[in-house]
């Protein structure tokens, strides 16, 4: 159970990589099929049931038709943009998911595996960085399209996504500072050393983070960029057949990757509550499942089917997140662009910053305490439950989201309409009481 | 194709902000001691074809980056020249006439015309009629909000409600079909009353619809109503004071959520409305937020009413005993010389309406619909005239809109609630 020998590191790397991507685009598949399906509940309506038992071949035919349809690309796109957009939109979708940890270590007679695709160093910094390029698809499609909708859509991606980047970039230095580390494997075995999903400490910096990666997925309420009831369908007005279906896979890639973010960020990743068997971590180049009190560490005993149930674990967490998304996007409207710029860099910014310094001075204060453990936890989720009590009582009484920029009011939230039992002025009757 | 793309570029001129690449021929010089933001206007059609322009509306916007400096509505994309048609049509055969230009309240269309012609020949319909034809008015009035409210929350980005809305509004279309055996064009009045009485079991059919109505209501609201983004999109857009909304002739709920409590069934009682019990909702800020809250609560009103002409609804015969406008009975015909002259004059040459003109304002679902009949004592009208609330209520647009956002044209349109047929006729 200790290195892989370079060969064997090969194989199971590119058995890793070939697998998470296929996972990655069924799952994405199944997604559209659950998404329709969650609409038809949310609609009370069926949804697709035609294809195969409970229409679980509709993303097949879906894809089928998208494939055989005819590509049309207008006269005045410029080809090369146009054709390299939705390529330039699904590849960092896909590729955040490398550095997420989906299982715990496999054992295998080779050696153990990290269930990992690829466990670099720099693992948070990857996502920010590829979160960033995302918007080259759609801004790119937006403009080569040389559409006025698509191009009203990809500047407002653009300024979108970069406003909230900001956002969901503060919203884990939190994890950051509690973890001590960018790997997402150590994050969630800090989490598992604490004993606390940071959910609970850092709840602020979770309901943060979820906001932004809504905005960052471009999901209601936020898919300003391709708000259908204003720009027709936004960016990708003009896309068509396999390369609409492009966008649409990027879309849902984002929206499983978000979610397995968040999962591992916050939600302990793939570790089972409330027991210590899955606790592992690599320590110099072994895998351990902690330390004795002298500071020896204690080789952690991998097996298969703990990390089928570790699997399981990170699934049903990131599943959650994806009916959240789902849920989300067939409950609210939308928001207006400049509620949205309000909402990214008047509301999000300072109360992450803020939101940072507190928590920052809270744990400089614990630690010259030298309060640890549990306690450090339970008082790290006190005081972030305060803050997002704050937060979210301003949010919820009306303060934050401004109203029109047409009047400038105050927005409120008014009492139903007056209604007035007038006596009617000329009581007349029937046919001829008109003038 | 090449030499096409070429005409396009030649014909985009910097100034329309048609086109995003610098153009052709040399710049102008720029001044670079002081620091100059050059920003073009962007022209951008919203429509013919467009998710939010409720049929074949066009609004041409200029935009200076998401605002809104100038709007142009374009119409008559659905012209149908239906006046003109009219005075080709004998006085029954105008009202499918009708119900084309509001498909989405026909009944009251339906109902406006035939009031008209019936002042003005002096008739004088039955109550069983009066009464079925409030029915019919007040269940197409929230039919025609419905679906307003779900293309209202389509626009706003919520779609749910939309289908929860139209839910509802199928069975309104199994109401009509029943009664008529048309869905949307019902053309169910006629000179003197209507096509036919009840069918068995149709006024349970109302009443069951009223009485489970009111929760869908409730459940759509709890999605809009008090929803932070929903309030956020729609309070303090398209403002229109009481006093500008009179000068621009608005009418119906869009007048009333600017605080001027006209209806015409208050204010000039038809089919004894005055007898009915019924409040009139009316907001206080004349934006598109009051516009929805007016609308949502005149659909409760208008069950209110529901629930009682249901409860009033007499027997008795439908139409009226005129010869002049209703075929006589099959046994009258086959056993009664007169009745015999009158069925051939009446199938052979249509009702006769004697000289006069009329004018007939009833409260529509979209504002004060006025039906004005001209005739000659022919068989048909030699003027027939509609005065339309939603062309009236969208010529206001552009003031409403102009600098505002992009998204607010929509919202603003969405709480006008027009409908193209009518607007274009």
């Amino acid at each position: 159970m200790n290195d892989l020998s370079p060969t064997a590191f090969l194989v199971t790397s590119s058995i890793k990589v070939f697998l998470v991507f296929s996972v990655l685009l069924a799952v994405v598949a199944l997604m559209t099929l659950m998404e329709r399906r969650l609409a038809g509940f949310i609609q009370d309506r069926l949804g697709p049931n035609r294809v195969g038992p409970f229409g679980i071949l509709q993303p097949a035919a879906d894809g089928l038709k998208n494939i055989l349809k005819e590509e049309t690309m207008p006269a005045t796109a410029n080809r090369f943009f146009f054709v390299l957009a939705p390529a330039l939109a699904i590849v960092p979708a896909v590729i955040t998911f490398a550095v997420v940890p989906f299982a715990a270590p496999l054992e295998t007679p080779w050696g153990t595996v990290g269930m990992i695709v690829a466990d670099i160093p720099i693992g948070i910094l990857f996502v920010l960085a590829l979160g960033s390029l995302g918007v080259y698809g759609l801004f790119l499609a937006g403009w080569a399209s040389n559409n006025k909708y698509a191009f009203l859509g990809g500047v407002r991606s653009a300024s979108q996504l970069v406003s909230y980047e900001v956002a969901l970039g503060l919203s884990i230095v939190p994890v950051l500072m509690l973890a001590g580390n960018l790997t997402l494997p150590q994050i969630v075995w800090e989490q598992q050393q604490l004993g606390f999903w940071y959910v609970f400490p850092l709840s602020l910096a979770f309901i943060l983070f979820v906001i932004s990666a809504f905005a960052e997925t471009n999901r209601l309420p936020f898919d300003l960029p391709e708000a259908e009831s204003e720009l027709v369908t936004g960016y990708h007005t003009e896309y068509s057949g396999m390369k609409f279906s492009m966008f649409f896979i990027a879309e849902y890639s984002h929206i499983l990757t978000a979610s397995a973010l968040m999962a591992t960020l916050f939600l302990g990743g793939w570790s089972i509550p409330f027991w210590s068997g899955d606790h592992m971590i690599w320590y110099e180049g072994m895998l351990i499942s902690g330390f004795t009190a002298a500071g020896e560490p204690v080789a952690a005993n991998p097996a298969w089917w703990k990390t089928l149930l570790t699997f399981v674990s990170f699934a049903l967490k990131t599943a959650f997140f994806v009916l959240v998304f789902m849920w989300v996007r067939w409950t609210l409207p939308r928001f207006r662009y400049d509620q949205v710029m309000h909402l990214g860099w008047k509301v999000m910014l300072p109360v992450a910053l803020a939101y940072v310094m507190a928590l920052a001075a809270t744990i400089l204060v614990l630690d010259q305490l030298g309060v640890e453990g549990f306690l450090f936890g339970a008082v790290l989720t006190a005081m972030s439950t305060l803050a997002t009590v704050i937060f979210v009582f301003f949010i919820d009484s009306d303060r934050l989201i401004s109203g029109s920029a047409v009047s400038g009011t105050d927005r409120e939230v008014r009492s139903p309409v007056r209604t007035v039992d007038r006596p009617t002025l000329r009581p007349g009757s029937g046919v001829g009481a008109g003038r | 194709m090449s030499k096409k793309t070429v005409e396009l570029e030649v014909s985009r001129t910097p100034e329309m902000g048609m086109d995003f690449r610098p153009a052709h021929g040399v710049l102008p010089p720029v001044d670079l001691t002081e620091p100059v933001l050059r920003s073009e206007k962007m022209l951008i059609n919203v429509g013919p074809q467009h998710p939010a322009t409720h049929g074949v509306l066009r609004l041409v916007l200029e935009l200076d980056g998401e605002t809104v400096v100038r709007c142009l509505p374009h119409i008559g994309y659905l012209h149908s020249s239906f006046e003109k048609l009219g005075e080709y049509r004998t006085w029954n055969q105008v009202i499918p006439l009708t119900d084309r230009m509001d498909y989405l309240a026909p009944f009251i269309y339906n109902c406006a015309y035939a009031m008209a012609v019936e002042k003005m020949m002096g008739v004088e319909v039955t109550e069983r009629c009066k009464v079925t034809r409030v029915v019919m008015m007040e269940l197409d009035r929230i039919f025609s909000h419905l679906l307003w409210l779900g293309t209202w929350a389509i626009d706003v980005g919520a779609f749910t409600p939309f289908l929860y809305a139209f839910q509802q509004r199928e069975k309104v279309y199994t109401l009509h079909e029943a009664y008529t055996g048309a869905r949307i064009t019902t053309s169910a009045t006629r000179i003197g009353g209507m096509m036919a009485d009840l069918p068995e079991g149709w006024l349970e059919g109302v009443r069951e619809f009223v009485n489970q109505f009111p929760q869908t209501l409730d459940e759509i609201e709890s999605l809009l109503s008090h929803n932070a983004i929903h309030i956020g999109r729609t309070q303090g857009v398209g403002v229109i004071n009481g006093e500008d909304a009179i000068n621009c002739g608005f009418s119906g709920p869009n007048l009333r959520a600017s605080g001027v409590p006209y209806d015409v069934r208050k204010d000039r009682p038809y089919y004894d409305y005055e007898t009915y019990e019924f409040e009139v909702p009316i907001g206080e800020h004349g934006d598109c937020y009051d516009r929805y809250m007016v609308r949502i609560e005149e659909m409760r009103q208008s069950c209110r009413i529901l629930h009682q002409a249901l409860d009033r609804l007499p027997d008795g015969p439908m139409n009226v005993d005129d010869p002049r406008v209703i075929l006589p009975s099959k046994t009258d015909l086959m056993n009664d010389m007169e009745s015999m002259i009158h069925h051939f004059k009446l199938v052979m040459e249509g009702v006769k309406a004697p000289p006069g003109e009329s004018h007939f304002s009833i409260e529509g679902s979209k504002g004060e619909l006025g039906m004005y009949v001209v005739s000659d004592g022919g068989s048909k009208p030699v003027r027939w005239r509609v005065r339309p609330p939603s062309f009236i209520n969208l010529s206001v647009i552009p003031k409403l809109v102009e600098g505002g956002l992009f998204a607010d044209v929509i919202m603003v349109n969405a709480s006008l609630d027009i409908v193209l047929g009518e607007i274009d006729r």
